[in-house]
């Protein structure tokens, strides 16, 4: 009997839920539509481009819950907890419907013989998902996950729904007759028990209709608290990945024309879409617990970063509405020195491990960037990161020293690289600032001229014409400084001749790959020198003379891997190499930043951190039982490596060299140690 | 309060300096110029008393090297006017007569505060800061690191520096020209951005001169520092120069 | 124009400045070979007392009047110009320093008398003085050949040694025809802002231990003062250093701060800016580490390394004490 027929008082049952629920509904619809308008308050964006392609993200990122099963302790309860959820969408909708029109006879899940179990049985499986996640929430505390009574509310509401359900369906089978109902075995079981007791038997029709209207009620407040709950990412979250940037995240959006500041502060100077992904923000603190500054104690938090602009939204945002046409001064304190820190976002690295383990898709960085746009906008800049601009300017490196020394690094090797400014080459090589300037350095970049050069590659570099590729100085939030440096780059570039391009440095590979129109397309596809390395040994252009003897690990550039998904072509060389490669435990997409990138090579230390990024790095390094020496392929990795074995006093235990170096040794360029 | 910033263009170092052939100057061809990193800070000090007291920042630059960029720069900083000054000259000025062009210029004013580096790389003659005040009988401190004026603007209270690390507290009475060491703030930063709009919207003033009479300095020859007759280098790397150190700090008897 | 050569004597809280002594022994020398007098000028407020200091003069011009007291620079011009009108010397001596910059210039342009700064030699050849200075930060050296008028000239403190100018004697004295109405004084003194009360006094410190922008960032600090505890000595730092705050004023070595002249003078990441030469080149060793082969500071050191300070710095200790320890032992 559906209980919604009885009356109470005076009152049928069915009218009084009625009442709750359009109470419920109407709530739920009010927060969703403010929520909607404070959405608006953002710039336009483009997200409806390509659906095809935004259809299969939300399909594989929602139901797939691709992300979440990097950390199965929580994925799993988690799957279990999803569909759950999705199972009991449906169940529940079906007893609303049976209770709000009794009349009716809805059909129902539950006296259906194969889809009563189905729901009964991921009752259970919530309920033990909850209990893992919760345990995992309240006792382990992993970092980032928040202990708020919004979390635990949501817990307490998730548990009460599946316990009542459980009761219900227990109390339904006493008060049928033995064989008849469907078998269900966790509410059969509980029957059982609950069945022992006469005064429960008794009762039995009582207590279900008290479970069933708990079991609805609490539904129905949830319907109405969880567009307040932090559960609100369960609507805004498949919103938000279909939304999702499309373009590859080693592409930074570029400020719209209409611009006239560059960079956001102002909520609405954000774009809708980044307004969004805050709602979608479900406050797991994967994206913290995978930032590298976050680890060692700098104020970087990716996490608190997207939590502080949904909080600056709801708590500033209804008096922008309000106001409506009114100036958008009134009232909206500074974000950057208010909930955000400075601090915060310089001491980012760019490395993207947060995006990479979101399971909403959001894109911290994207956000990070405009207001580090606004800083420079404003020229609130440290001393050391300025000088470094002002020398990017000038002198297009930001050593600051002459152009005219870019190619002082050839002056040791017995022959010259052609000049790829004077003719045409098959492939140009884009040196970078670092492997061309830094000291510690030259060796490196003349190892792997020599090992071109007797493989018998056709390549050429554009000696005093080269200039920074702009990558970290846009990263940095300095467009029009990038704007300036890819202008002359590209003039540079199209007056050379030349069919394919290799770079050392993965920096300078992101943005010349991803940012520079013309370039990876067509005619010059952008490669890695370790790809081009790959390619010339599997050509056997390149022959190993003596295969090295060492156990070796190697660590994945942030903007080579996660960035470009390059991780196999290093592999590869390795492996022809002969060396013994033993992985990190942080390897792949889930490499640990050196904490060079950003810009942060060209500031100074934030904050009080207890270590740095590169010394975390290294020690996992030396932790590799008989691993003599660290891989890497990026030149700032090596010279932030380099300097963190000093630091950590690991110099004789583990020595750091860039791959272009073991393939010298092994292809018989340099002589053997 | 109208303050003039005189810069000037100086040889950027970073670029390597060569002695012509002809031993009396250096070799135009390999140069680069930059503005004088004290008149930076001379820009940057008048920029801020402006922002205290209100009031007018005009810039003034002999066209050489990159003056226009630099006048440019200026104008995106904050100031007022800008005025590139034609000698019609290749050669770079003495001070002597740089200063003479730009007192001809400013005599009569109005002006409150002529501020300028104390000093440039390229200086042998004095300093165009003083040399101007000379001409046009101003009262002149330098060695400037902090700037305030007087609530009636007609005095300024400058901090001159002194050897020891002594500094006075100085009362001038304007107008006058003040020789800055160093703003009280590092020069600003102002993001390419805005430079480059700046570019396209402003204007920087042309102001023709005719050359003056005595331009050169008699330079009899330049010449570099000899090679070798420095230090005595020790070679190797950081482990092997501290032994060599201390070997010769002991053989010294520095060691206690 | 006579044939006189004026140095401008200097003096500071007190004390006459060692830039009037080296002006001075320099002075005495040229006057020798081209039979000069050499008038000195000693302008201020009871200075009375410093002429028996200058007998390395023959005359002195002594003016010594209230408005003359410290810092009244438009003063001391107007009666430097006074004394200038009298003795119409051919050559005037001043030191390139915050006294004499101004002074320089300001009566350069006001009576058209050439001037030259930075001088750093002086030499009289055939009758004919010659003067070289140095530009684009002591990379380069100009060789003028002083006009024939009076021309002054403003010497970098440091370039002549001072004993020779140290003479204990009573020269003449010159009296000066002043102007009956002094011009007003433009200029006021307000306040001496004296340095922080430091902890120790560098210029009485044998062994010094210096560092530069090549320090990189104060966290490195420590790595200069376990060094310096190691040798006794203290540590001191160039402008950069002292710019960014991380140490104090009083650790400030080179023109606006103090002239030292240790027995041992070990310079780390300096590059050697004649500003900071000016206070430390005097050193008895010195001895500089740089990264840079083409560091100016390798010019007057007399020991060189081209490495790494920061490498170096501990290691060095490291080898100081163990030095130490065997001498300790033996």
């Amino acid at each position: 009997m559906i209980p919604t027929t009885a009356k109470l008082g005076s009152i049928p049952g069915w009218a009084i839920l009625w009442l709750i629920f359009l109470a419920a509904l109407g709530i739920f619809a009010w927060r969703v539509v403010f929520l909607i308008r404070l959405l608006k308050l953002g710039r336009a964006e483009n997200c409806f481009d390509n659906i095809p392609e935004r259809l299969k993200r939300a399909l594989t990122g929602v139901f797939g819950q691709r992300r979440l099963l990097d950390e199965p302790l929580v994925g799993i309860p988690h799957l279990l907890i999803f569909y759950g959820f999705l199972v009991f969408l449906v169940s529940t909708s079906g007893m609303l419907l049976q209770g709000l029109f009794p009349a009716l006879h809805v059909p129902s899940m539950e006296s259906n013989a194969y889809l009563a179990p189905v729901v009964d049985v991921f009752a259970l499986l919530v309920l033990g998902g909850l209990a893992v996640s919760s345990f995992r929430r309240f006792v382990i505390r992993p970092t980032g996950l928040q202990l708020t009574w919004d979390a635990t509310l949501v817990n307490i509401l998730i548990a009460a729904l599946m316990l009542t359900y459980l009761f219900v369906e227990a109390f339904h089978r006493m008060t049928l007759p033995l064989e008849g109902g469907v078998w269900v075995p966790v509410g059969n079981w509980l029957a059982g028990l609950a069945g022992s007791s006469a005064a429960l038997r008794a009762n039995a029709a009582s207590f279900h209709s008290l479970f069933w209207w708990a079991h609805v009620l609490i539904v129905l407040f949830f319907l109405a608290y969880l567009p307040s709950s932090k559960h609100l990412h369960l609507l805004a979250a498949p919103f938000s990945v279909f939304f999702s940037r499309l373009d590859p995240p080693g592409r930074l959006a570029a400020p719209m024309d209409q611009q006239v500041r560059l960079g956001a502060e102002r909520l609405e100077e954000f774009t809708w879409r980044q307004l969004l992904s805050a709602f979608a923000c479900a406050e797991c603190g994967r994206c913290e617990r995978a930032c590298p500054s976050n680890q060692c104690g700098e104020p970087c938090s990716p996490r608190e970063l997207v939590h502080n602009l949904k909080e600056q939204l709801l708590r500033y945002g209804p008096a922008l509405l309000s106001q409506a046409r009114a100036a958008a001064d009134g009232g909206e304190p500074a974000l950057i020195g208010g909930l955000i820190s400075a601090g915060e976002l310089w001491s980012c690295t760019t490395c993207l491990a947060c995006s990479e383990h979101c399971p909403v898709l959001n894109e911290h960085m994207s956000i990070m960037v405009d207001l580090r746009r606004r800083l420079v906008e404003r020229g609130e800049v440290d001393a050391h990161l300025e000088e470094a601009l002002r020398n990017l300017a000038r002198y297009g490196n930001s050593f600051g020293q002459s152009e005219r020394k870019r190619a002082v690094w050839t002056q040791a090797l017995d022959f010259k690289p052609k000049d790829a400014r004077k003719e045409p080459v098959e492939w140009l090589w884009y040196l970078g600032e670092y492997a061309c300037y830094h000291p510690a350095l030259q060796h490196i970049t003349q190892s792997l001229a020599r090992v071109l050069h007797a493989a018998g590659t056709d390549y050429g570099i554009l000696y005093d014409a080269e200039r920074n590729s702009g990558n970290d100085t846009r990263r940095v939030g300095e467009e029009g400084l990038f704007e300036l440096l890819r202008e002359k780059n590209m003039a540079t570039l199209k007056k050379a001749q030349f069919n394919n391009l290799f770079t050392t440095d993965p920096h300078v590979y992101n943005t010349l790959k991803n940012e520079y129109p013309d370039l990876n397309h067509g005619r010059h596809p952008v490669r890695h020198y370790t790809e081009l390395l790959a390619e010339l040994l599997e050509r056997g252009r390149l022959k190993i003379a003596r295969p090295l003897p060492y156990r070796v690990t190697y660590h994945d550039p942030c903007y080579l891997g996660r960035y470009n998904g390059v991780y196999d072509a290093p592999r590869t060389v390795l492996r022809a190499l002969g060396v013994d490669l033993k992985e990190m435990p942080r390897s792949r997409r889930d490499s640990f930043c050196c904490g060079g990138g950003g810009g942060r090579v060209w500031m100074e230390e934030i904050g009080e951190a207890h270590s740095r990024p590169s010394e975390s790095r290294v020690r996992e390094a030396a932790a590799l039982e008989g691993v003599q020496c660290l891989v890497v392929a990026c030149p700032k990795d090596y010279v932030m490596f380099a300097d963190a074995l000093k630091t950590t006093g690991l110099e004789g235990r583990l020595a750091v060299k860039d791959l272009t170096e073991l393939v010298a040794e092994a292809v018989g360029v340099v002589p053997a140690p | 309060m109208n303050i003039v910033v005189l810069t000037k263009q100086v040889p950027d170092l970073v670029e390597g300096l060569e002695i012509d052939p002809s031993g009396k100057a250096l070799d135009v061809a390999s140069l680069r110029y930059i503005l004088s990193e004290s008149d930076d800070h001379a820009l940057e000090q008048a920029l801020l008393i402006k922002e205290k007291v209100g009031g007018r920042v005009e810039v003034f630059a002999l066209n050489q090297g990159e003056a226009r960029e630099s006048l440019i720069m200026a104008l995106a900083k904050g100031a007022d006017r800008a005025v590139l000054v034609d000698a019609g000259l290749d050669s770079p000025l003495a001070n002597h007569a740089a200063a003479q062009i730009f007192a001809t210029l400013l005599r009569g004013g109005p002006f409150d505060l002529i501020l300028t580096g104390v000093r440039a790389i390229d200086d042998l003659d004095g300093s165009v800061g003083g040399l101007v005040a000379g001409l046009l009988d101003l009262p002149y401190l330098g060695l400037i690191r902090k700037v305030e004026i007087g609530g009636d603007g007609k005095t300024a209270i400058a901090e001159k520096e002194y050897p020891g690390s002594y500094a006075a507290e100085l009362e001038v009475r304007l107008p006058a020209v003040l020789g800055i060491q160093s703003a009280e703030q590092p020069p600003r930063y102002v993001p390419i951005s805005r430079l480059r709009q700046v570019m396209k919207t402003a204007t920087v003033e042309e102001v023709s001169v005719s050359p003056p009479s005595q331009q050169l300095l008699g330079v009899a020859r330049l010449f570099k520092p000899e090679e070798g007759a420095g230090a005595v280098m020790i070679p190797g790397d950081a482990k092997e120069a501290a032994r060599q150190i201390a070997s010769l700090l002991f053989e010294r008897r520095l060691l206690r | 124009m006579g044939n006189d050569i004026l140095v401008f004597a200097e003096h500071f809280r007190g004390t006459l400045n060692d830039i009037t002594y080296e002006l001075l022994g320099k002075a005495r020398e040229l006057a020798r070979s081209l039979g000069s007098r050499l008038v000195v000028g000693l302008l201020g407020h009871e200075v009375g007392g410093f002429v028996e200091k200058l007998g390395a003069a023959d005359q002195i011009c002594l003016v010594d009047r209230p408005e003359l007291k410290e810092f009244a620079s438009d003063t001391t011009k107007a009666i430097l110009e006074a004394i200038l009108e009298d003795v119409q010397p051919r050559l005037v001596m001043l030191g390139s320093t915050s006294i004499g910059l101004e002074l320089l210039s300001l009566i350069s342009a006001r009576k058209g008398f050439p001037c030259f700064d930075n001088c750093t030699r002086l030499e009289s050849r055939d009758g004919r003085l010659v003067a070289t200075c140095q530009i684009y930060g002591g990379k380069i050296f100009a060789e003028v050949a002083l006009p024939d008028a009076t021309t002054l000239v403003a010497v970098v403190p440091g370039s002549f040694p001072k004993e020779p100018g140290e003479v204990a004697a009573r020269p003449e004295l010159r009296s000066i025809a002043l102007p009956p109405v002094l011009p007003e004084a433009r200029v006021t003194f307000r306040k001496l802002l004296e340095p922080p009360p430091g902890d120790v006094d560098i210029t009485k410190a044998p062994i010094l231990v210096a560092v530069g922008r090549g320090i990189q960032n104060a966290d490195n600090l420590p790595l200069a003062e376990e060094l310096a505890e190691a040798l006794s000595g203290v540590v001191c730092a160039s402008r950069p250093v002292i710019d960014q705050g991380w140490l104090p004023l009083t650790r400030q070595v080179g023109k606006s701060g103090m002239t030292v002249k240790p027995k041992l003078f070990l310079a780390f990441g300096i590059s050697g800016a004649p500003e900071h030469l000016e206070g430390m080149k005097q050193s008895e060793l010195i001895v500089a580490v740089n990264t840079d082969p083409n560091a100016p500071i390798f010019s007057i050191a007399h020991y060189g390394a081209v490495v790494d300070a920061l490498e170096l710095l501990p290691l060095l200790t490291e080898e100081v004490s163990n030095q130490a320890t065997k001498k300790a032992s033996s």
